[in-house]
């Protein structure tokens, strides 16, 4: 085509940059999310009607602003509750609303209030989740229920009763004092690394890897990182998802089973990444360490550094699962801590370590396919081969997704009929 | 907006009246109750007897039942309830966490509903 006119991509471009400022800006004229997250919508719907006529507009945040305002003054004019702002509105141009001395910062902080508000204690983990990844990050109620693999009218119905309950009980987007910072960006981690994990482990889906969800986390995780550049957690966060990321080529076979770590073909890792990942990690550390995604992506760097599976710096590893398990004693970290126990000490080791599990504090978690799957690996390196069956019959009994159960259906038929 | 609190409590854990911890406890609530009206925050609230005082009332069908006893048999039960009027959830959830009985008990939050408004 020769048009004068723009390609979705130029599109896509300006939506990624400017969805959650327009709807940061508009939740902060009218205080109201699922006003702002509609009207922005209608904006962006607007301009892919007419741009690719008559091409990407100088200013196309002013533009989209303008329009998505416009909306909400029209949406306003019939609610009496929201009527009475509208002087206050009207009285700031676009121009100044996005261009003024303090603008920049200002579109930070509503930006920040945006996403605190999102991850509202109030609000329960999945809806936290979801109105992330409509409200901050813009994907359509559709992509998300897709993503998750649930309908897109259960996915409808989640958002919506979310939306309400903000509404109905009064839940603020306009908190980002210390105070609120400090108590709720735990939660906002929590919630984009719920994302990544979601794409990178998917536990519901056929296929073990899902980019497309590791891509919006990482999305959020960079803005989060713009918005809070001297957090070391909120750095250390971002070095995790970029380094663990950088692997995912090598993660699963063309047929979409899982590679075992061991067996990766590490020249497809994505070099550069690994090194973004690695300074970003060095920034964050600079900044203030202690935090458990700091040391997640310390083991995870340690891990991408080295150039084959038998460089590996296991002792350092171990030392740094240590740590992590007295900041985050979760039963993941646990098991973790036992394989590197066994690269370390050996198999014998690495099994004491797993049964030293407290499996109250563990949950579920000791009759997962992860926590079988590494406890047969070690059965089978002790020569406790009708143990190590058991256990990968359990890990089978245990996977939750297909790619997973034919990884494990493949070690199990290794171990019951050695090439020997 | 306006947020009722209600107070559930186990009520075998509460202290007999006439003892010094009761007199503490008692402090505790007009403190309590004080801080809300001097914040312009309260509207109102009351302390109830307990559930072996209640009686529940239904119609159905024209016919009316009354029977002894809470709707709901439990072992937390409401023992008080204040209406509150603050800007958002943020500022119920503070008045909330501040509440004597949220060490013992629970505080749950509900948003009085506006009838006021036409586009809710």
């Amino acid at each position: 085509m020769s048009t004068p006119g723009c390609a979705g991509s130029d599109i896509a471009e300006v939506f990624a940059e400017q969805w959650p400022r327009l709807v940061a800006r508009l939740v902060r004229d009218f205080g109201d999310v699922a006003l702002a997250e509609d009207c922005v919508a209608e904006a962006f719907a607007e301009a892919s009607r007419t741009w690719p006529g008559s091409g990407v507009p100088q200013r196309p945040a002013a533009w989209l602003y303008t329009v998505a305002r416009r909306r909400s003054v029209d949406h306003v004019r019939r609610s009496v509750r929201l009527r009475q702002l509208l002087p206050q509105v009207l009285a700031t141009s676009t121009q100044e609303a996005l261009d003024g001395p303090e603008a920049s910062m200002e579109a930070m902080d509503d930006q920040l209030r945006l996403v605190l508000g999102c991850a509202h204690p109030a609000l329960s983990a999945p809806a936290q989740v979801a109105l992330t990844l409509r409200i901050v990050a813009g994907l359509s109620t559709a992509q998300i229920a897709q993503a998750f693999f649930v309908s897109e009218s259960s996915m409808t119905r989640r958002l919506t009763r979310a939306k309400n309950k903000i509404r109905d009980a009064g839940i603020p987007f306009s908190r980002s004092d210390r105070e609120t910072l400090n108590r709720r960006l735990p939660t906002v981690c929590a919630v984009v690394y719920s994302i990544f994990t979601e794409g990178h482990m998917a536990t519901t889906s056929p296929d073990l890897v899902r980019g497309d969800l590791c891509e919006e986390a990482i999305w959020l995780g960079e803005l989060l990182a713009g918005l809070l550049p001297e957090d070391p957690e909120v750095g250390g966060l971002l070095a995790l998802m970029v380094l663990n990321d950088a692997r995912r080529p090598a993660r699963v076979d063309r047929a979409g089973t899982p590679v075992l770590l061991a067996e990766q073909d590490r020249s497809t890792w994505n070099r550069p990444m690994i090194a973004r990942g690695v300074a970003l990690l060095e920034t964050a550390h600079a900044r203030g360490h202690g935090g458990p995604y700091q040391y997640q992506a310390a083991i995870a760097a340690l891990h991408a550094s080295a150039p084959r599976f038998e460089d590996t710096d296991w002792a350092a590893i171990l030392a740094l699962y240590d740590v992590l398990l007295t900041r985050q004693a979760s039963a993941v970290v646990a098991v973790n801590r036992a394989v590197a126990v066994h690269y370390v000490h050996g198999p014998g080791a690495g099994l004491e370590a797993l049964e030293r599990i407290d499996p109250v504090a563990a949950g579920g978690l000791l009759d997962s396919a992860v926590f079988h799957s590494a406890r047969a690996e070690m059965l089978s390196e002790l020569g406790r081969s009708a143990e190590a069956v058991a256990a990968f019959d359990a890990a089978l009994r245990t996977a939750t997704n297909g790619a997973q159960r034919r990884l494990v259906r493949r070690r199990r038929g290794d171990v019951s009929a050695p090439a020997e | 907006m306006k947020y009722m609190l209600l107070l559930t409590d186990d009520p075998q854990q509460g202290s007999e009246p006439g003892t010094q911890a009761h007199d503490e406890e008692m402090q505790e609530w007009f403190a309590y109750t004080d801080a809300l009206v001097k914040a312009g925050a309260m509207v109102g609230g009351e302390a109830l007897h307990g559930p072996e005082s209640a009686t529940t009332v239904t119609v159905r069908g024209g016919e009316r039942v009354v029977t002894d006893g809470p709707y709901i048999e439990s072992k937390e039960v409401l023992g008080g309830y204040y209406v509150i009027e603050v800007a958002d959830l943020d500022e119920a959830i503070d008045w909330a966490a501040r509440v004597p009985n949220v060490r013992t008990g629970s505080v749950e939050i509900r948003p009085v509903m506006d009838m006021d408004m036409d586009d809710s």
